[in-house]
């Protein structure tokens, strides 16, 4: 199953709704509040989702991409689901750990290692 | 304000532009610094480090200083040689105080989705200053690993 969307490629694996971006840079506060939204839906559409983003297509970030990815979070929790992140890029993963992000998100390497984790 | 002495650049070596306060047009002017980055023969970590500092630098200023009136200016002025990368951000705004900015590592505050971007140019870069209204800020990148004399 995927779903058009500007911003997203979405689909389903056991249960798990993988997320990824169309866009290599999830910079500018327009795309950013779009793709807020755009995963917001998908959450709200879904009690206790089981939700993966793979960051495979993403080469650059900013504090606002993060921010939207805390608010998620908030979200996936206040409906009893379960977030992961996976395929994060070296570079994007050191923003992740300077500011200490990466105790917040349970953070994989691969999507494979991701959806094995949501089964355990 | 001038430059900052110890960021090793002079006045003279700065490119000023000025844009209208909107994120398109400052991306045009990252494309410029990244365009002189790349003529200098800055490797992709140290290159990633200055855009994401730029990029944050620029959206606060026309966010939060420029309050994202279209009316507004930025002004940038920026400066790359193989040893060192200094750019400056001007904005219209009454400034702030970046000490009240509470420190976003801390546990209590790592839920919060705001107030990240200060903390992340201070860690990319060598330094940052900012004048004392709040509303320019100067970032300097030492170049860790020169690689040799820019090309024309």
């Amino acid at each position: 199953m995927e779903q058009p969307s500007s911003h997203l490629k979405i689909r389903r694996a056991d249960g798990v709704s993988v997320v990824e971006f169309a866009d290599r840079k999830i910079l500018e506060e327009l795309s950013i509040q779009e793709i807020g939204e755009e995963l917001q839906q998908v959450v709200e559409s879904e009690p206790s989702i089981k939700l993966l983003l793979n960051f495979k297509n993403v080469d650059h970030l900013s504090s606002a991409a993060l921010g939207m990815l805390i608010t998620l979070n908030k979200k996936v929790k206040e409906q009893n689901g379960t977030l992961k992140l996976s395929d994060i890029n070296r570079q994007i993963f050191e923003v992740f750990k300077i500011t200490r992000l990466n105790r917040v998100f349970e953070i994989h390497e691969t999507a494979e290692e991701a959806l094995a984790r949501f089964q355990a | 304000m001038s430059v900052p002495s110890e960021f090793g650049v002079r006045e003279s070596e700065l490119v000023e532009l000025v844009v209208p306060n909107d994120l398109q047009s400052a991306k045009k002017l990252e494309d410029r610094i990244l365009a002189e980055l790349a003529r200098c023969r800055y490797e992709p970590d140290v290159t990633f480090g200055i855009k994401l500092a730029f990029e944050e630098a620029v959206t606060n200023a026309v966010k939060h200083g420029n309050n994202n009136d279209a009316s507004k200016q930025l002004v940038v002025r920026y400066a790359v040689n193989p040893e060192r990368t200094v750019i400056m951000v001007r904005d219209e705004g009454r400034g702030f105080s970046p000490a009240r900015i509470p420190d976003p590592t801390r546990d209590e505050n790592l839920e919060r989705p705001r107030g990240r971007g200060i903390m992340l140019m201070r860690a990319y870069m060598t330094r940052v200053h900012f004048n004392q209204a709040g509303n320019e800020v100067w970032l300097l990148k030492t170049n860790p690993r020169p690689g040799g004399p820019c090309s024309s």
